[in-house]
């Protein structure tokens, strides 16, 4: 390189091109990881096919493919909006990618805007991909699609914000280990495979407030049973949209 | 409006919890040199630099980059600074040409992309992601990221630790360009070498002070004398010796036959000790002279090994 390559020419690009930069970049990254596509993809995607053609669980009166792609759904936006967005941001913290990507032009609140970006991009590519197996398992959805959409919205809000939260106060590995606990346990316990009145009446009411219940009841309320909009569901999961984004907004650490 | 100092700290204070890390340092850093902030681990560098990316607030003092607050001005101060992490601040799985061409989109007038791969060496990583990278490779990436966005004013900490040779002298080459071209750098080190080979000025700090700063050169004249060495026949008249010698000139006889002279070492010096020497009938041989480096340096003002 010859002289005068290096003369200061300093200036941040336009914020709009940083932020389509960044969540390209943010995207490439949750794609490219194996551990977080067996998560995001493989295995909503082997639950809905495998409990849609084996008859394990009961899920109640008509085909199950009608009880269970909702709650697959829901649990598509929890493993991309909550586990995947933990494990990826509590390393990155761990990694100083955070504090790099600080001390560059890009604002803070851009780069977050940058991984919300991310993960809907990521949860349009989950939602059109475990459609298109639900039609051909036969689902035949009903209702309000605006109404799934808010569900979404709200739910990826919900998860999002618990999920930074968990990347911003714990050790990587700490996130790494709650976040698929988490995980694991939602996708038992929150109505996303297991009908939640397959649980005892106490327990029902307690797991019916977990945001994963809430997600999984709402779209399937609208999605199974045509309801036109799942208010209390919706209510459930701004509360918990609230809550999340506040506490993670309140005692995120970058470093 | 243009500042002299591209940095200027002044009674900086930064504790944490009961251990105060900076402890009243002053520094100025001169607009498009290179200054090496110079000390042994964990006497207060990088909690300096820190301070000066906006990172951290300080607990007292002010400080002042490019003439803005790094704090309270950071969304200006921000696009005109490169920054160069002790380690890290990559995606583990991006590739190392991705990071830095990425890098590049944040900012508006960012170098060559290729051009700078190639003269880092890092066309060599390919397709391997930033964690199969070996260490010399992270390193020369993060420097990379630090100079891409054309700054003018790039902070590199520890830019050359666990580097081969060879890494170690384009590093060199690359800072030495750098100040060709008008940018203004801060590096912190505990290689004396480094200092020496690359800094205008050198800032050495110990404990969380800067206990002397200057030019390498003022520096190693400065703090510590150097030493003449020759060896004789034994016993000879020291007292002889001394009265040839300038006021203020030290001399002993260190070992049986083996001399040392402590002071001024310059060429009228050397030709008075050997005249001395020829008039005497002594033939001096094993004649050498010790320039005191900025370890000797280091090692007066603070009875500390640097490198320990």
């Amino acid at each position: 390189m010859s002289a005068g390559t290096y003369t200061p020419r300093p200036g941040g690009a336009p914020l709009g091109r940083m932020i389509t930069a960044q969540t390209a970049l943010e995207t490439r990254m949750l794609l490219r990881n194996g551990e977080q596509l067996l998560l995001t993809v493989i295995i909503p995607t082997l639950l809905l096919v495998l409990f849609s053609a084996v008859d394990i669980v009961d899920t109640g009166a008509g085909e199950s493919v009608d009880f269970l792609t909702p709650g697959i759904l829901a649990l598509a936006v929890m493993s991309t909006a909550f586990t995947g967005q933990a494990i990826a941001t509590g390393f990155e913290r761990r990694y100083g990618v955070l504090k790099r990507l600080g001390a560059s032009p890009l604002p803070r609140w851009a780069l977050m805007t940058a991984k919300t970006l991310a993960v809907l991009v990521t949860e349009v590519l989950q939602v059109v991909l475990l459609t298109v197996i639900a039609f051909a398992l036969g689902w035949s959805p009903q209702g309000n699609p605006f109404a799934v959409l808010l569900l979404l919205v709200l739910g990826t809000a919900a998860f999002s914000g618990l999920g930074l939260l968990m990347a911003g106060t714990l050790k990587a590995e700490a996130t790494l280990a709650a976040a698929n606990l988490v995980f694991l346990l939602l996708l038992v316990g929150g109505g996303v495979i297991v009908p939640l009145d397959k649980f005892p009446d106490a327990v029902q009411s307690v797991l019916g407030l977990l945001p994963i219940a809430a997600l999984s009841d709402g779209l399937r309320e609208v999605l199974q049973h045509g309801a036109s909009m799942p208010w209390g569901d919706l209510g459930i999961l701004a509360v918990w949209a609230v809550l999340g984004l506040g506490a993670a907004a309140r005692f995120f650490r970058w470093e | 409006m243009k500042s002299e100092s591209a940095v200027e700290v002044r009674g900086l204070v930064k504790r944490y919890g009961r251990k105060t890390a900076v402890d009243g340092l002053d520094l100025c850093v001169r607009t498009g040199a290179v200054t090496a902030v110079l000390g042994p681990n964990g006497a207060g560098k990088t909690t300096t630099v820190e301070i000066c990316e906006g990172y951290r607030r300080p607990d007292a003092g002010t400080v002042r980059v490019l003439g803005l607050d790094p704090v309270a001005d950071a969304a200006k101060l921000r696009p005109r600074i490169g920054v160069m992490l002790q380690s890290g601040g990559v995606y583990s799985g991006a590739r190392a040409d991705e990071m830095l061409r990425h890098m590049a989109k944040l900012h508006a007038h960012p170098l060559d992309v290729d051009a700078l791969i190639e003269r880092l060496g890092l066309g060599s990583c390919g397709r391997t992601s930033y964690r199969r990278l070996s260490g010399g490779q992270q390193q020369r990436l993060a420097l990379a990221m630090a100079v891409v966005g054309r700054p003018e004013l790039v902070f590199l900490d520890e830019p050359t630790a666990g580097l081969d040779p060879q890494a170690r002298r384009s590093t060199w080459d690359l800072v030495r360009e750098l100040r060709a071209d008008g940018v203004s750098t801060v590096l912190t080190t505990h290689f004396m070498d480094e200092a020496e080979e690359l800094a205008d000025d050198v800032a050495v700090i110990d404990a969380g002070k800067v206990i002397a700063q200057g030019s390498p050169e003022a520096l190693c004249r400065g703090g510590a004398e150097n030493t003449l060495r020759f060896t004789g026949r034994p016993g000879l008249d020291i007292g002889s010796l001394l009265k040839a010698l300038p006021d203020g000139t030290e001399a002993a006889e260190i070992l049986p036959g083996a001399y040392r002279i402590g002071g001024d070492v310059n060429p009228e010096l050397l030709a008075t000790v050997t005249s001395w020497c020829a008039q005497h009938g002594v033939m001096p041989s094993g004649i050498s002279v010790e320039r005191h480096t900025l370890e000797d340096v280091f090692l007066e003002l603070t009875g500390k090994e640097l490198r320990a």
